[in-house]
């Protein structure tokens, strides 16, 4: 579905920050999460997906189009982005945010209506509640929500995800993620996150590729990651979760 | 009700309405130029600074003379286009105003504007990229209505400001309420003073309401507010306009007036006289000593009455004094063939430098002259701030000796207390003045023809310079109000007690110069 093949993006003056020679591919279906610390890359290569960022070389196709070749204000319309922190409108309402893309792709109006109140219902938002709301009032929880009936307006067969549940207390978060998995499962799309929690990553992902100063460090599933770590550097990120779980596990057992 | 008052409320509607139409166009104007403007500045970190410095220049010229600049400009403008397509347009009154208020208007409008856009967060701008703007739609669905506030902050700033310097644009021309506030200054009208400025107040806290109810309906999306707003602002511009549409329009003639007394009383009068003669009169009053001349001469006013030394001096840079007869018939015949303005003659005073003494202490003295002042090298001269600076001066000292002669300035209306309390001997007055007369004053005569001749000439402007119909109603002003009669009815308008408006002052004089005939 999306191949990165050798893709470069140096950021002059940075301090050596960008993505070096990138080689990953997602088969349709999968939800792959890039994991790795700050300024390891894993969002420049996210938006260099939907050319929000353009790669220095290298080439990424998503079914198996160039997307170079193709013009970028459509290729983002075809894909779901949920932002860091959101990234809502302030001046719209929840409806008018939610609408946003099938009003850019020239909808009829009453379908556009009937989808936001399908949307609402899909990200357990109440229509009549949140419907004709101001984003300003809305919780953490609520606005990812929002993002998230969003990105998924006009039926992308991709959703890109950027650190979505990072401002997010536990207890939403854990619920929020189950849903974005929900969601992805129930409409099959095609799925990459970033973020810098391997417990999230580990429960969420097909797979998990680690990034590391701009390079791939190693791709697996949570189980190959867990039992065959890469590196040191792998095994450390591994680490906190299971010393963590080891000693919850005591903790409950008391 | 105090009469000034009752004037001044019934100016009201006329002034107003143009003050309104002015100060809106303009600021409408402005917020057209400023918006495509702030956003290619925004946009653009090259032409940013140029833009925004140019814009911050403008401001810094004061509004009098960015106002008073326009219409030389235009006047230029107006003779290129007359010459290349055969069409010219009025230099005076509305369009320079027009144009100067536009560019006040401009610089908080575009400031808030550009500040507004590069403050703007760019993870909103990355979210509007990210789901599928192009960047026109990211401006207009995200990057303007976010910038909208502070747009329309900017927006009401310059609104007060513009409200505030269209009190400026009667010089050049322009009705509006500063005709109240030029006007009351020159007069001590000080009811018309303070009632131009608190209109000019109100108007510029109803339209900055209005704007703000504007404001608060968008942001909060109310359709009733922002009708409420939206109509407000409606029914001030039409009740504006009511005034303009309902002045008879068609051939209308303007007489010009500079900005005192006199000026006002003889434009009062010729007025009077053209709308008897079927004309349809307007009055532009405080106009430049020097833009009245040019306003006549591109038949922006129709006529009025300048002085033959200040003709002779300001406008054809002559210094030689040939004597009375000559130098009319050269400013008669420059006139003519530089302007083809039509010099009508003298009214049958002059408005010159003159000296005055106390009746009593002239007598005493044996002083009838200024020749006579050479016996008396004791005595004391009391000035007004420019006199001794001028050329008449200079010549009046040489011709008659006064070189060493004691000399005292004054702020002109104290020249009058000085001389009588004997604080000076004899002071500079303008001859006109009716305060010579109630003084008792002596003027000196001048045997040397030190002094140039101030004689009041009616001007005509070239498109009525053959109008047989204009020139004949206006012509039995000609050699019709000796020093004494324009004395008394200065007198009415300048005097404490008992003041008169220049308009009654000019009706009066209408009735002296009939009787004079009968």
């Amino acid at each position: 579905m999306i191949e990165i093949l050798d893709v470069s993006k140096a950021y002059p003056g940075s301090g050596g920050e960008g993505v070096f020679g990138l080689n990953l591919s997602m088969a349709a279906g999968e939800f792959l999460v890039l994991i790795g610390p700050s300024g390891s890359g894993k969002t420049t290569t996210l938006n260099m997906v939907n050319r929000l960022v353009e790669p220095d070389a290298g080439v990424i196709r998503i079914k198996g189009r160039d997307i170079s070749e193709t013009d970028p204000v459509q290729l983002r319309r075809g894909i779901g982005y949920v932002f860091q922190e959101a990234g809502l409108f302030p001046h719209m309402t929840v409806a008018e945010n939610i609408a946003i893309t099938p009003v850019l792709l020239g909808w009829n109006k009453d379908v556009i209506g009937a989808r936001v109140r399908e949307l609402l219902a899909l990200v357990r938002l109440d229509p009549a509640t949140f419907h004709e709301r101001r984003t300003q009032g809305l919780s953490g929880g609520q606005r990812q929500r929002v993002a998230l009936a969003r990105a998924l307006a006009a039926n992308p067969p991709i959703l890109l995800l950027d650190e979505p549940f990072g401002a997010l207390d536990p207890v939403t978060r854990e619920a929020v993620a189950a849903d974005v998995r929900d969601i992805h499962q129930s409409l099959g799309l095609t799925t990459l996150m970033v973020t810098h929690d391997m417990t999230e990553a580990l429960l969420l992902a097909d797979r998990i590729a680690v990034m590391r100063e701009g390079h791939l460090v190693q791709t697996g599933t949570p189980h190959e990651l867990v039992s065959r770590p890469a590196d040191d550097f792998v095994s450390q990120l591994i680490e906190t979760p299971r010393r963590r779980a080891q000693a919850l596990a005591k903790t409950l057992a008391l | 009700m105090n009469s000034s008052l009752k004037e001044a409320w019934a100016l009201l509607p006329d002034y107003l309405g143009q003050h309104v139409i002015l100060s809106v166009s303009a600021l409408i104007l402005g917020v057209a130029i400023s918006v495509p403007l702030g956003i290619v500045a925004a946009r653009s970190q090259r032409a940013a600074p140029p833009i925004l410095a140019i814009v911050s220049v403008i401001q810094t010229i004061p509004g009098l003379a960015l106002l008073a600049l326009f219409y030389p400009l235009l006047l230029a403008l107006s003779a290129v286009t007359r010459d290349l397509f055969g069409v010219s347009f009025r230099a005076l009154g509305f369009l320079p105003a027009l144009l100067a208020l536009t560019l006040y208007a401009m610089l908080p409008v575009l400031r808030n504007l550009v500040t507004a856009l590069n403050n703007l967060d760019p993870a909103i701008l990355m979210a509007a990229k990210g789901v599928g703007m192009t960047p026109r739609q990211s401006l207009y669905k995200v990057e303007l209505p976010l910038a909208a506030p502070q747009l329309l902050a900017g927006i009401r700033t310059a609104t007060v400001w513009v409200v505030g310097i269209t009190t400026l644009s009667t010089p050049i021309g322009q009705t509006s309420l500063g005709n109240y506030i030029f006007t009351g200054l020159q007069t001590e009208n000080w009811v018309f003073v303070l009632f131009g400025c608190v209109a000019a107040a109100m108007l510029a806290l109803v339209l900055d309401f209005l704007l703000a109810l504007a404001g608060s309906a968008l942001s909060a999306r109310s359709r009733p507010r922002l009708a409420l707003a939206g109509l407000g602002l409606i029914v001030l511009i039409a009740a504006s306009l009511v005034p303009s549409l309902a002045r008879p329009s068609g051939h209308g003639v303007v007489i010009g007036a500079k900005n005192f007394d006199e000026q006002y009383i003889l434009a009062d009068l010729m007025a009077g006289r053209l709308t008897r003669a079927g004309f349809a009169v307007h009055q532009k009053i405080d106009l430049g000593s020097t833009i009245a001349l040019q306003a006549l001469a591109a038949s922006d006013i129709d006529a009025y009455v300048d002085y033959s030394g200040t003709l002779w001096g300001d406008a054809m840079h002559r210094a030689d004094m040939p004597g009375r007869g000559p130098m009319m018939g050269q400013i008669r015949d420059w006139l003519s063939h530089r302007y083809g303005i039509a010099m009508m003659g003298s009214l049958g005073f002059e408005n010159a430098y003159v000296f005055a003494m106390r009746a009593d202490r002239a007598k005493a003295l044996h002083i009838q002259s200024l020749a006579d002042l050479a016996t008396h090298p004791d005595l004391t001269i009391g000035g007004d701030f420019e006199i001794f600076s001028r050329p008449e001066w200079r010549r009046v000292a040489q011709g008659y000796g006064l070189s060493a002669m004691r000399r005292r300035q004054y702020q002109p209306d104290f020249l009058f207390s000085a001389v009588m309390s004997g604080d000076a001997d004899l002071v500079s007055a303008f001859s006109s003045d009716g305060r010579i007369a109630r003084y008792g004053l002596t003027i000196l005569a001048d045997p040397k023809g030190a002094l140039p001749p101030y004689d009041a000439l009616l001007l005509v402007s070239p498109a009525h310079a053959h109008d047989a119909r204009f020139l004949e109603s206006l012509r039995p002003l000609i050699g019709a109000i000796p020093l004494s009669l324009m004395q008394r009815a200065n007198l009415m308008v300048d005097r404490g007690q008992d003041k008169r408006t220049p308009q009654q002052a000019a009706s009066w004089l209408e009735g002296a110069i009939a009787q004079a005939r009968r």
